[in-house]
């Protein structure tokens, strides 16, 4: 765990200790874990091995089963494209790729800025706005093609205020 | 236990209440077809689909390893929607197999290939993509082929059920799944004490061991002197290879065998248990007598001392600094023997029958050297010896009773024998002990307390004034009870005995497979039964021996008479001690 800060392995500590007594915490930690840094990397699954007793495999059995968890940082601006049925027969594909196409990565990947990530997402629950990009929680209805330049641009300027 | 009222095939039958369909099935007669399923609930994930049945009460058809029986259910397994379903479970896991069948190393015990051919799969009945596979033999001990994974989650189960924090899980998700280490890594790479029990319930050729025959095979071509020893573990469970009832003891027909192989001499580990004995239990009254650190425990099992690493680094001044016993006789016949028979110890080449996967990369800890040659040069695990000895024609059975190779380093007593079973080496070590410390021979050399099975025994014992508390464990569960309480400075004992694997090393990761399958003349609870059958092949080999105490093989005598001077000497200490690494990290930087 050498390469953790003293400052996490205490913050981390702390997301365990609020689940004190907790018959099956790992979820709940997991999830503070995700929220607070974005990622859960195989030596923080280590300090909760630790703390809950249940193995290494088996946490990282969760955080890959789950697509909520991830093992990597995720970049500031995570695009979240809807590929559910509804938004899928919406052009939904044609977003990811345009998306995809414009900052040169693969759904799951992340810019090496660490600016953007596009996840491709199961029904969000939008379906009547299809097709649906849900971008660090705000949702973007609707999408074309068309508008999809300039969604980006106007998050790089976000980003770089 | 209630009984209830079930039918199966329209037949009335009563059986326990709580039973599974599967369990209920086969005390009324019947065999389905199962792969998942493992010793009465040891694993029961119903994950494979393989035991599916009728039942009245349920919605389609039910796996049967996890369904309850219940009262006036009636139970179909031959229907054709029930056999049918069964075939198709079967040749879906056939479609994203790696079927080499036939150069599989588990070969003619693969409960895979053995349901197909119950349930009749067809082949190549879906085609269509197959999941990213791994393979790793980056450890000298397991190799893990994910090609050969049916995701039965039994090598999960036994891995956690035997040493708590077990190292393999379930990874990535849906057709993805896959089963290993975190991340994916090597053994190597991971805290795995490569005890090798993963291996033994592994149904398919997806865990298995390093095979070392082609050493051995590359040493025979060179000309060099090979020399072989054999654990007293392997003893026990060798006929097995051969169909031979479990428990049958076969050290005579083992003894011809490895003649018959072409070995130059064929030795006993169990001089060298009994020299252990001696340095072992000099070191525990040394420490008892200077203070050092106590509890110390011992040091045989290659699985614990990797636990020991990985875990508590902090606290391995407890470890006895005795090599296990194969090593020591590597170390003794390479120097003393050779010296004795003319032979260069560059050109002998030592070969240890172990019961145990551990023990192949224990053979090759940087520290186990001796004036810059290996103690021991090639480790095969009982299996290995057997497929040695089908290779090589030999008619296992029909083979007479012969005797290990008489020589300067040939004695052995009952002690040495019980050095396989959890429990021996404790008992062993109490039976010199009692020698050193009273003078005299204590009246019934055998320690009942620290025989059994449970997880943690424990015993104390008045040795000439001397009150000596000790445990015994087996399996890493209650390794890490034990040493919490030594971290803590709670531990109540003087002396502990820790062996890797849950029973100790008749149950090792090296042993024959035992699958109820390919046991049609075996008991019911053979799963149950089969570690006291082996133990009780080496406790009777131990009531069997003139001599039952290690301080009087005569042999070991003379070793310290001729060459080592007295146990712990700094020959001794040389040749028969070794340290170990508090530094190893469990999940190194990649």
């Amino acid at each position: 765990m050498a390469h953790l800060s003293e400052a996490a392995v205490a913050k981390i500590n702390e997301i365990c200790d609020r689940y004190e007594g907790e018959k099956t915490p790992l979820m709940m930690i997991l999830s503070d874990i995700q929220k607070e840094y974005g990622y859960i990397p195989l030596d923080v699954q280590q300090i909760v091995s630790e703390r809950t007793g249940v193995s290494v495999a088996e946490i990282y059995g969760v955080v890959t089963f789950y697509s909520f968890f991830s093992l990597k940082p995720k970049g500031k601006f995570v695009i979240g494209c809807c590929l559910g049925t509804a938004c899928y027969v919406k052009g939904a594909q044609q977003v990811i790729d345009k998306f995809s196409e414009i900052l040169g990565i693969k759904p799951g990947e992340t810019t090496d800025d660490g600016m953007f990530t596009i996840d491709a997402l199961r029904c969000i629950g939008a379906c009547g706005i299809a097709p649906a990009v849900s971008i660090n929680g705000k949702v973007y209805p609707k999408v074309a093609v068309s508008a999809v330049p300039g969604i980006i641009d106007e998050l790089r300027a976000q980003g770089e205020e | 236990m209630a009984l209830i009222n079930i039918k199966i095939e329209g037949i009335p039958y009563q059986v326990e209440e709580g039973l599974t369909i599967l369990e209920a099935a086969k005390k009324c007669g019947y065999e389905i077809p199962s792969l998942c399923a493992y010793n009465h609930g040891e694993c029961n994930r119903g994950s494979c689909r393989v035991c599916l049945v009728e039942a009245t009460g349920a919605r389609g058809l039910v796996a049967s390893c996890v369904y309850p029986v219940n009262e006036g259910m009636e139970i179909t397994i031959s229907s054709p929607a029930a056999t049918k379903a069964r075939r198709a479970s079967v040749e879906l896991l056939l479609s994203n197999h790696n079927r080499n069948c036939q150069e599989c190393d588990k070969n003619e015990k693969c409960e895979l290939l053995h349901v197909a051919r119950l349930t009749g799969a067809r082949e190549g009945m879906f085609q269509g993509s197959q999941t990213p596979t791994t393979f790793d033999d980056l450890t000298p001990s397991i190799v893990r082929d994910t090609s050969k994974c049916v995701l039965c989650g039994r090598c999960v189960t036994r891995c956690q059920n035997a040493h708590g924090n077990g190292i393999l899980g379930f990874e990535n998700r849906g057709f993805n799944t896959i089963v290993g280490p975190a991340e994916n890594r090597s053994f190597i790479e991971s805290p795995c004490i490569m005890c090798g029990q993963c291996i033994n319930v592994c149904p398919t050729g997806a865990l298995m061991e390093k095979s070392e025959i082609d050493k051995v095979d590359a040493a025979m071509a060179a000309g060099k002197y090979v020399v072989v020893q054999t654990a007293p573990a392997v003893r026990a469970a060798l006929g097995e290879e051969f169909g031979m009832k479990i428990g049958t003891p076969v050290t005579g027909k083992m003894c011809a065998a490895l003649r018959r192989l072409g070995f130059k001499k064929v030795f006993d580990t169990n001089f060298a248990a009994d020299l252990t004995i001696m340095e072992e239990a000099t070191e525990l009254l040394g420490r008892i007598k200077n203070g050092g650190a106590l509890p110390m425990i011992t040091s045989c099992s290659p699985g614990w001392i990797n636990y020991a690493e990985y875990y508590y680094g902090d606290q391995l001044d407890h470890l006895s600094s005795c090599k296990s016993p194969h090593e020591m006789f590597g170390a003794i016949l390479k120097s003393y023997y050779a010296e004795k028979i003319g032979v260069k110890p560059e050109d002998m080449f030592v070969v240890s029958i172990m019961p145990c996967s551990s023990k192949k990369y224990e053979e090759q800890r940087p520290e186990l050297e001796t004036n810059g040659l290996r103690d021991v040069d090639a480790v095969l695990t009982t299996r290995e010896l057997g497929k040695l000895i089908k290779r090589s024609g030999i008619n296992f059975t029909k083979l007479p009773d012969e005797d290990f190779d008489q020589d300067i380093v040939h004695d052995y007593t009952g002690a040495g024998v019980i050095f396989g079973v959890t429990g021996g080496v404790m008992e062993a070590a109490l039976r010199t002990a009692y020698f050193v410390l009273t003078g005299k021979e204590r009246e019934g050399v055998v320690f009942n307390e620290v025989r059994g099975f449970e997880s943690i025994r424990e015993a104390e014992f008045d040795l000439a004034g001397q009150k000596i508390k000790v445990a015994v464990t087996s399996g890493m569960k209650g390794a890490k009870v034990l040493l919490d309480q030594i971290r803590e400075g709670t531990s109540p004992y003087t002396f502990i005995e820790i062996m890797g694997c849950p029973g100790g090393c008749i149950n090792g990761g090296g042993q024959p497979y035992v699958r109820e399958a390919f046991l049609p003349n075996e008991d019911d609870d053979i799963l149950d039964t089969y570690q006291a059958k082996r133990a009780a092949a080496l406790y009777s080999e131990d009531e069997r021996q003139e001599l039952r105490q290690s301080h009087r093989n005569a042999q070991v005598k003379a070793l310290y008479d001729e060459f080592l001077g007295e146990p712990n000497s700094h020959k001794a200490h040389e040749l028969l001690h070794t340290t170990y690494n508090k530094n190893r990290e469990r999940f190194p930087q990649k």
